[in-house]
């Protein structure tokens, strides 16, 4: 079978989607965070398949891909630590009910 | 080099002292960095007096003397830092150096946070002296940004009464006509030169060619006086003033009051009328009759007023408007008178806000209602603030007769019957000035002791005599020697002023 | 020059000013006011010296062909407007300056001396002192001025010595009223008097006087027959210099603040609002007297002004109760006389007699007045109080004081041999020759003032013998009766001198001869006013009472100075404070502030509404976002679509 752009490109954008679904519905941080991953990852995918496709003879796409993966390591850490902290303080990950610094 | 040119350090000086007071640990330490880098800047300004009138005797007649060293800033937009002084600028920066000394004994007590108050105070005087020694448009707009913001803080955090609101209506109000003043600039830079040549943003260079349109003149001159106009109290941009002055500190209000709403009259001469000569002439009717409002309108209005800051305010719309009025005659003495009056308003009314800053310290009120016979009780300040009253009423051999004579005088020299009429209008005011100042002399000094409790208070300390005193000695050095400066001055007005003739 | 020395009149009290002002706490009473004294003495002789100098001395060019010349011994650039209009500071020597120095040296010296007594043991007796320096610093300043300006800056000089010792005691409210008052209405006069000298500076191009009075015809001329609002601007101009004058010589409807202002210490009074600072007014005409001469409009009104003013003041002194006011109501009514005299004056008429007059009358006036006054501070001093009907017989009490009143009185009324006499009917004969209405009118009024002095005297040192209790009233010190025995024997001599052989219009001879037709007119109404008041007031009786119930409308309304100061109090709070002051202090705060104000809610409540989407909570963001990025893609693909 031959594997056409099209296959990375439609499952990426469901992933991209979902992200962005569960990035504005979620209430929990947690879950936030999840959503943007989901995102990210989605956004790598894009990355590696046009590279494969459109450019063969490059490597920019694949290391760019590698290098947002350690990126979304490193700010997934980084936000982890804050939701915890958040959760040390408040005891509650509900963004909505977080407003305390607001205004 | 920068370095060699004097003027530089009338800027260093007060980065300098702003460095050192970051260093200190105790009141102490910053009183003595405020004060010696206040006696610095005034033995700086007496030497470059001096100096300058040395050239001058020398017969060095360029428009701006120590013009050496300009450093470009920024290449696109052509902006140096470009310094450069003539006669006007000279007294200018006396005054400020003469203000800012009085002005560090005068918050000798600051309190709290002294180390803070002192070093926004300083750089407040940096943006002062900045705006005064620049010749470059653009380092002249910076410095006096950098002059405008310390206020809100000065006021907002070491204020008195309604602080907040008027920190926040005096900025922005100013802000605002920074906004006109900032369009104004960069029109003038964009028809700063013929086409084809390389546009410039020193003062002395757009004006020698001379190139804005007469049509952008038309657009261009409002905005830059009514820039300017804005902080000089000119009606209708003048209500940043009474709650401005009500609430700031003593030193902020000697500050603001003797030196920065000079910024506005010089900015509007330096700027509006010397880049802008044909719109001057056309539209100084237009403004003639706003500050020839000002001057009665400030008068009457100080009239009622019971609290004595908001008098002084008041008052301030009256001279400072004076002060915008005689520019606007446009002839040589007229333009000295303004400037004498810049001198003079600024010792006077800083003498005032003083004085006034040091009664409220011992009252805690400023409403002269609830005061009265305090010349039996603080001899030394009554004595100062009548001396203060008779300057600003115009008494000979004080500062205000010399101004507003030459003031009235050159403005009566003008051929046109528009012109005298609206001085007569504006002569009317020293009867009025009169009025109110004598009505807060007589319920505040004289008469019995309104409050039991106010006898028990004491007369002014060292320091608060030594501000007075150097304020004092300043009024009666400008009016009784008053050819001294007029002279330095009319010399360099009357290049300017040939440009109407 | 050799008579430069005269400068040192004005830097002797000016340097007594600030060292008594600055040093004057720390210095103990008796030696600031010998200090004062003694530097005031020398003031006084060298003032003598230059004005003896001037008039017999070895000549220096003070007379050419006859015609006494102004020497200019001083001038100084004080201030540099333009290349012409420049103000100097200098002394002009001509004989009226000259006559002027005799004056304020005399009687400024006399109140020196006067206050040592007097004003032994108030507080602040060193600033009275410095405050007496500074007025003599100005009022010779302004007597010597070179040219307007400097006799402006010296103006306002008087004006603010003036202001300092009326509100001495200032911890009186109705002293410091009293002197806020003086100051403001003759600052009010003083705008007139600014700007008719800018006015006639810019059409003259000069300050200077010598070049204004020299060719006055060539500087009215240079108006080139400019109107405004249908007079010459020449007739503004002098007119609005006049103002100036009114307002310091108390002419009506300036006049209001002189009575007020003997809320002073009474030396004050007798130096300043009687003899010297009052005929400021009278000087100043006298001395553009050339150029006014030019202009009859302007002196028809100075006419006017001077003669209603002699009545209305007259009238007004008949019924006043307190000694003061009816010696300030007689200041303002002689001074008026002098003014009428310059007004009538005229080149062609009788010699131009009426300066000379003038002039003359304001150097007995300034004596026999400043007399007047030092006796009435004798009695108040002696008495406690201002009030007639706290006095009487005191004649027995205080006989030296009682010969010196008289002796004022008598010159003031115009008996001869006093020196009143003689001045006065020169004042008459001038008026004679100008118009007999105004010498009916004037000869009407120096009835009144006869009349209205003696009443005063009887009021004082007759009338009944109150019982004074243990309080009885006593002869003044030394340092008081010298200056009254001294100015009472000037009084007397003073009409001898040869007035006119030193002060005429022209500065040329004038031999004075009496008329006796007019003179003995005068003594007869003089007399009568005298007897008149004789009838009524020498002893104790009900005429007065009588009198004034059958006139009391008249009466109450004389009594209240014909409601002159209501009027102003009505203008100035009724109307300029309440009328104007008020609703632009309004306006302000309401309609610009509030405009303002109103410019930053808008951008507040704007802000406010457009909150509601700055939430802080990023899904709503990439809501929006999103639905924002759909949109444009949208509207680009229909586009390119």
């Amino acid at each position: 079978m031959e594997f056409t752009i099209l296959m990375y490109l439609v499952p990426a954008m469901i992933m991209f989607g979902c992200g962005i679904y569960g990035f504005i519905t979620r209430k929990n941080m947690i879950a936030i965070l999840i959503s943007l991953e989901l995102m990210l990852n989605a956004v790598d995918i894009n990355f590696a398949v046009f590279n494969r496709f459109l450019f063969p003879g490059q490597m920019e796409g694949m290391f760019f891909s590698l290098f947002a993966i350690g990126l979304a390591a490193a700010e997934t850490a980084l936000a982890i630590a804050i939701v915890i902290n958040v959760y040390r303080a408040v005891r509650n990950v509900d963004i909505r009910q977080l407003t305390k610094m607001k205004f | 080099m920068i370095w060699s040119n004097i003027l530089i350090y009338f800027v260093i000086i007060p980065l300098l002292m702003l460095g050192g007071l970051a260093l200190c640990k105790n009141i102490k330490q910053v009183r003595a960095v405020a004060v010696v880098g206040a006696t610095a800047l005034m033995a700086l300004a007496i030497y470059l007096v001096v100096e300058f009138l040395g050239l001058r005797a020398a017969g060095n007649d360029a428009e701006m003397l120590f013009t050496e060293g300009a450093v470009m800033w920024f290449e696109p937009l052509n902006i140096h830092l470009a310094l450069g002084v003539d006669g006007i600028s000279v007294v200018m920066i006396l005054l400020s150096a003469f203000i800012v000394f009085a002005g560090v004994f005068a918050s000798w007590k600051m309190d709290p946070l002294p180390k803070e108050f002192f070093m926004w105070f300083c750089l407040l005087s940096t943006g002062v002296f900045g705006f005064f020694i620049s010749i470059d448009m653009f380092t002249m707009f910076m410095f006096y940004e950098v002059a405008l913001i310390p206020m809100y803080l000065l006021i907002g955090v070491w204020g008195s009464g309604n602080k907040m609101y008027s920190a926040m209506k005096l900025t922005l109000m100013l802000m605002g006509g920074s906004a006109f003043l900032m369009l104004g600039i960069l029109g003038i830079y964009f028809h700063s030169a013929p086409a084809g040549q390389p546009l410039t943003m020193n003062i002395l260079e757009i004006a020698s060619n001379n190139a804005v349109p007469h049509s952008w003149q038309y657009f261009l001159f409002p905005m830059t006086f009514v820039g300017f106009g804005v902080l000089g109290a000119m009606f209708p941009f003048h209500t940043w003033s009474p709650d401005g002055h009500a609430s700031a500190p003593t030193a902020v209000s000697m500050l603001h009051a003797g030196v920065l709403m000079k910024l506005g009259g010089y900015g509007c001469f330096r700027i509006a009328i010397f880049l802008m000569p044909y719109a001057a002439n056309e539209l100084a009717w237009i403004f003639l009759t706003l500050t020839g409002i000002s001057v009665v309108y400030g008068a009457f209005s100080a009239c009622v007023q019971t609290d004595l800051k908001y008098i002084n305010a008041y008052s301030s719309v009256s001279h400072c408007g004076m002060v915008l009025f005689a520019i606007l005659m446009l002839n040589t003495t007229a333009m000295t008178g303004a400037v004498l009056q810049m001198l003079s308003h600024g010792l006077m009314t800083a003498l005032f806000f003083a004085l006034i800053g040091m009664i409220y310290g011992r009252t805690h009120t400023r409403d002269i209602r609830k005061m009265g016979g305090l010349m039996q009780i603080m001899p030394f300040l009554g004595v100062g603030y009548v001396i203060a009253g008779l300057a600003s009423l115009g008494l000979p051999g004080l500062s205000g007769f010399v101004a507003e004579m030459t003031i009235f005088v050159g403005s009566f020299q003008h051929a046109d019957m528009f012109h005298r009429v609206f001085t007569i209008v504006a002569c009317c005011s020293i009867v009025i000035t009169a009025v109110y100042i004598l009505r807060v002399v007589g319920k505040l000094l004289f008469g019995a002791v309104q409050d039991e409790h106010h006898r028990t208070l004491t007369d002014a300390e060292w320091h608060e005599r030594l501000s007075t005193v150097t304020l004092i000695l300043a009024v009666a050095a400008i009016g009784c020697f008053p050819n001294f400066f007029s002279s330095i001055i009319t010399e360099a007005a009357e290049p300017i002023m040939k440009l109407f003739a | 020059m050799e008579l430069s020395y005269t400068v040192l009149v004005l830097i002797i009290p000016v340097f007594m000013f600030l060292f008594l002002g600055i040093v004057g706490v720390k210095l103990s009473k008796k030696a600031a006011g010998l200090l004062g004294t003694t530097a005031m003495g020398i003031t006084t002789v060298i003032a003598y010296a230059a004005a003896l100098t001037y008039f017999f001395g070895a000549d220096q060019g003070q007379v050419v062909d006859g015609v006494r010349q102004q020497l200019t011994v001083l001038d100084i650039t004080w201030l540099e407007f333009t290349k012409n209009l420049v103000i100097k500071i200098g002394v002009l020597l001509d004989p009226i300056s000259a006559m002027m120095l005799i004056v304020i040296s005399t009687v400024s010296f006399m109140v020196h001396l006067y206050s040592l007594g007097y004003m032994d043991g108030e507080k602040g007796f060193q600033r009275y002192y410095a405050f007496l320096s500074l007025f003599t610093f100005s009022m010779l300043g302004l007597v010597l001025a070179t040219n307007i300006f400097q006799m402006y800056i010296f103006w306002e000089l008087v004006g603010v010595s003036s202001y300092l010792l009326i509100g001495f005691y200032y911890t009186l409210p109705a002293a410091v009223s009293a002197s806020k008052k003086a100051f403001i209405v003759t600052r009010f006069a003083d705008l007139g008097f600014l700007v008719g000298i800018l006015i006639l500076s810019f059409y003259t191009d000069t300050f200077d006087f010598i070049t204004l009075t020299s060719n006055p015809q060539a500087a009215i001329s240079t108006a080139g027959g400019a109107t405004f609002l249908g007079c010459s601007v020449m007739t503004w101009a002098l007119t609005l210099i006049f103002m100036g004058g009114a307002g310091k010589s108390a002419m009506f409807p300036l006049h209001i603040w002189l009575p007020d202002a003997m809320e002073g210490p009474t030396p004050v009074s007798a130096l300043i609002h009687a003899a010297t600072m009052v005929v400021a007014g009278v000087y100043l005409v006298a001395r553009m007297f050339p150029v006014y001469a030019v202009d009859a409009t302007a002196l028809d009104i100075i006419t006017v002004v001077g003669a209603f003013t002699a009545f209305y003041a007259a009238a007004v002194a008949c019924v006043q109760s307190d000694i003061k006011r009816v010696l300030a109501f007689s200041t303002i009514s002689q001074i008026a006389f002098m003014i009428t005299s310059l007004g009538v004056a005229s080149p062609e008429l009788h010699h131009g007699v009426g300066y000379m007059a003038s002039m003359f009358h304001l150097f007995t006036h300034a004596m026999f007045k400043a007399l007047l006054f030092l006796c009435a501070g004798a009695i108040i001093h002696a008495v406690h109080s201002n009030e007639m009907s706290a006095m009487g017989g005191l004649r027995k009490y205080m006989p030296i004081c009682h010969i010196a009143f008289l002796i004022g009185c008598l010159a003031i009324s115009g008996i001869p041999p006093f020196a009143g006499f003689f001045s006065k009917d020169e004042i008459l004969a001038a008026a004679y020759a100008n118009s007999p209405l105004w010498g009916v009118w004037l000869s009407v009024v120096a009835g009144m003032t006869a009349f209205y002095m003696f009443r005063l005297y009887y009021k004082i040192f007759w009338w009944n013998n109150p019982d004074y209790g243990h309080h009885t009233p006593h002869e003044a010190p030394m340092t008081m009766t010298f200056p009254l025995i001294f100015l009472g024997l000037v009084s007397i001599v003073a009409g001898f001198i040869p007035f006119g052989e030193f002060v005429t219009w022209n500065r040329e001879e004038y031999i004075i001869h009496l008329d006796w037709t007019i003179a003995g007119t005068s003594i007869v109404i003089a007399l009568i006013g005298i007897g008149l008041a004789t009838v009524m007031y020498r002893k104790e009786n009900d005429i007065p009472e009588r009198l004034a119930n059958q006139f009391r409308g008249l009466w109450t309304a004389a009594y209240h100075r014909f409601y002159m100061d209501e009027l102003y109090q009505f203008i100035t709070h009724k109307i300029i404070f309440a009328r104007i002051s008020k609703p632009i202090a309004w306006f302000d705060r309401r309609i610009i502030d509030g405009t303002m104000d109103l410019l930053a809610n808008v951008t507040n409540s704007a802000s406010f509404a457009v909150r509601r989407m700055q939430s802080g909570s990023v899904q709503t963001y990439v809501w929006f976002y999103i639905v924002g990025a759909v949109a444009v893609a949208a509207i680009t693909i229909i586009c390119l679509i």
